[in-house]
């Protein structure tokens, strides 16, 4: 498997490749090292779980930024059927950082419609011209919206997939008012009569990733972050320097586990050894099989029951003390 | 994040009135124009401390030394450029309420260090240093008040207060106020003034905006009312939830408005910002706002509203 390797698992591919040198060894030179072969095999399984088993959140930031790790498409493709994207915000134009449409969802041997809305991040140059790295316009705000208010139109329950660095900074997404954009979602999110469940699959950058964040079920993959700052921006204004982001990761309880104990997320994916890039398959397994439980849990519940529960979720999230 | 993630600007001539780590998030640089460059107010809660006399201002927007009591009398803003100086929570009230007619909600509500926030200084430390110097219990003012005899639930954020940054209780309060007006079918005025979400509370902090955007929702639902006021600088994650929401949107002229951090921007994109970026004039001439509204004139025009608006 030829992946780029992160700087915390060259252990790990260290010892792959000496295991590697071994079986070559015995199969040319016809000698039996079985001795040796399971013992190295011991040790990387060792190393391995020694390794993932204690990540870091900086660690996991930089698993959740990987550049193999599956994105929004690959998942559909993986999960979903007969996927119709349908484009553009009928005002503007069409973001291509923040892609939706129609799918079919095959759960327990029946299929029953989705609707899919995620941000897409690109692999390369080009791709990511494109994509703009996962980080939308205004526009893909607003066609967010608007695809999420035709699954309300038309009874579906919405399905996102949060995967972003942040909202585009720019000029043109001021002038656009991109906080305004994502203001009416968040607003309007909470008043859809349809069950939403999002997913954050790899960056959850602040109110970029919010725009399409509001649900009943939040789900989180057991290496992607969801934080209301970059790492490396709080790191720039409190530490004064971009390299204390590890410390900032760790400060602001942005991984899976803490978001948990936060009741900011509802359920953690478990994710193979070292990441989804890791095994791309399996990931989307994991994710299919908590989607699928998710959503069955929240059919049980009438348009006005959801409503209430999608509001007491975030009603009661906040700590304080009152005296 | 971006938006969220901006150091704080470098000022030109003036340091800003807090060291940039106590900053929740970003401050925006002073509008780009020539006026805006010159010498900055000090603010009255640092004046106090540099100068003991306490007479003089010097205003941000042209350097003139106006005494304080003119200063009070004219609402803090500038006789000769008409700049809108710096203003507590507890001032506006006052402008803006009917006399006596002011009830704080839900003063009894305390932030906490929920993340047990590992940073270069503590938290909770901060908290206290703020509650002691602007006598406030957190970043926002709620409570019940009349304009011109209109009953109305009101939130005013407090820039002194952490950037006036959104953590727990900030989000707590307003969202409170909101459900309560929404209960006494009254109309909200929400008073903003922002560095965007506070980071110190990490997600808790992100979260305020959907509980408050709700809340909003709601109220917005039962046919009432909502008038959001933009005043300097109104950033981030308060611009990209409630301060965005308002059936009529107005702000303090020259006031600093947008969601990413002019320095953030400049650094993502290397692009050169336009004349006059981020402030209300620029958001008016673009249609972002419904009006810019003169402090002295602030309190007649809400009341108008809320009377056309009943």
């Amino acid at each position: 498997m030829k992946l780029y390797t992160l700087e915390f698992e060259k252990p790990v591919l260290q010892l792959q490749k000496q295991l590697e040198e071994l079986r070559a060894k015995a199969s040319a030179e016809k000698i039996d090292l079985n001795d040796e072969i399971n013992a190295m095999e011991k040790k990387l399984e060792e190393t391995k779980q020694g390794i993932y088993s204690k990540l870091s959140a900086w660690q996991r930031v930089q698993i959740s930024r990987h550049t193999k790790r599956p994105y929004f498409l690959d998942y559909v493709a993986q999960i979903f059927e007969g996927f119709t994207e349908l484009h553009g915000d009928r005002r503007f134009g069409d973001d291509h950082a923040m892609l939706g449409g129609f799918a079919f969802f095959k759960t327990n041997g029946k299929s029953r419609k989705v609707m899919l809305i995620g941000q897409q991040k690109g692999r390369d140059v080009k791709e990511n011209v494109k994509r703009n790295f996962g980080m939308a316009h205004p526009e893909g705000y607003r066609k967010a919206l608007r695809l999420m208010q035709l699954a309300h139109k038309f009874n579906v329950p919405i399905i996102t997939f949060i995967d972003t660095p942040g909202a585009y900074p720019g000029v043109q997404a001021e002038e656009r008012h991109i906080a305004e954009a994502i203001a009416v979602n968040i607003r309007e999110m909470s008043t859809l009569e349809v069950p939403i469940l999002a997913v954050v699959i790899g960056e959850g950058g602040s109110g970029g990733a919010l725009g399409i964040g509001v649900a009943d079920r939040v789900l989180i993959l057991e290496n992607a972050y969801y934080s209301v700052i970059s790492p490396e921006g709080c790191a720039a204004i409190l530490w004064k320097d971009r390299v204390h982001a590890p410390k900032a990761a760790e400060a602001l309880k942005m991984s899976a586990r803490d978001l948990l104990a936060h009741k900011i997320v509802d359920d953690v994916v478990p994710e193979p050894p070292g990441g989804a890039h890791h095994d791309p398959e399996l990931a989307a397994q994991n994710l299919k099989a908590s989607l699928i439980k998710h959503l069955h849990a929240l059919d049980k519940f009438s348009k006005g029951d959801l409503l209430d529960n999608r509001y007491t979720r975030y009603r009661g999230i906040g700590e304080y003390a009152e005296s | 994040m971006a938006e969220m993630s901006t150091e704080t600007q470098p000022t030109p001539v003036a340091p800003p009135p807090m060291p940039p780590s106590d900053q929740g998030m970003n401050l925006p640089t002073p509008p780009p124009s020539k006026v805006f460059d010159k010498p900055k107010e000090v603010s009255s809660r640092t004046r106090k401390k540099s100068i003991p006399e306490g007479l003089w201002t010097r205003c941000k927007g042209c350097g003139e030394m106006i005494t304080n009591k003119e200063l009070e009398d004219l609402l803090k803003v500038c006789p000769k450029c008409h700049y809108h100086l710096v203003a507590t929570a507890k001032e506006r009230v006052q402008w803006l309420a009917d006399t006596g007619t002011f009830e704080e909600a839900d003063s009894n509500l305390h932030s906490v260090d929920a993340l047990k926030f590992k940073g270069v200084a503590s938290y909770s430390d901060k908290l206290k240093a703020y509650a002691r110097e602007t006598g406030l219990q957190d970043a926002v003012l709620t409570g019940f008040c009349e304009i011109e005899a209109h009953p109305t639930g009101i939130a005013v954020m407090d820039f002194g207060f952490l950037a006036a940054s959104m953590g727990s209780v900030v989000g707590e309060r307003i969202t409170r106020i909101i459900e309560k007006s929404t209960k006494k079918k009254i109309p909200v005025v929400i008073i903003s003034a922002s560095g965007g979400a506070r980071m110190y509370e990490g997600m808790l902090s992100l979260m305020q905006m959907a509980k408050t955007s709700a809340a909003l929702a709601r109220h917005a639902k039962a046919g009432l009312p909502f008038i959001s006021v933009l005043t300097n600088p109104t950033m981030a994650g308060v611009m990209a939830s409630f301060a965005s929401l308002g059936d009529v949107i107005l702000a303090e002229p020259h006031s600093m408005i947008g969601f990413a951090g002019a320095r953030v921007i400049r650094e993502t994109t290397r692009e050169e910002l336009p004349k006059g970026f981020q402030t209300a004039e620029f958001l008016l001439e673009r249609g972002l706002l419904d009006m810019i509204v003169h402090r002295k004139t602030m309190k007649s025009t809400l009341a108008s509203l809320l009377e056309f608006m009943k």
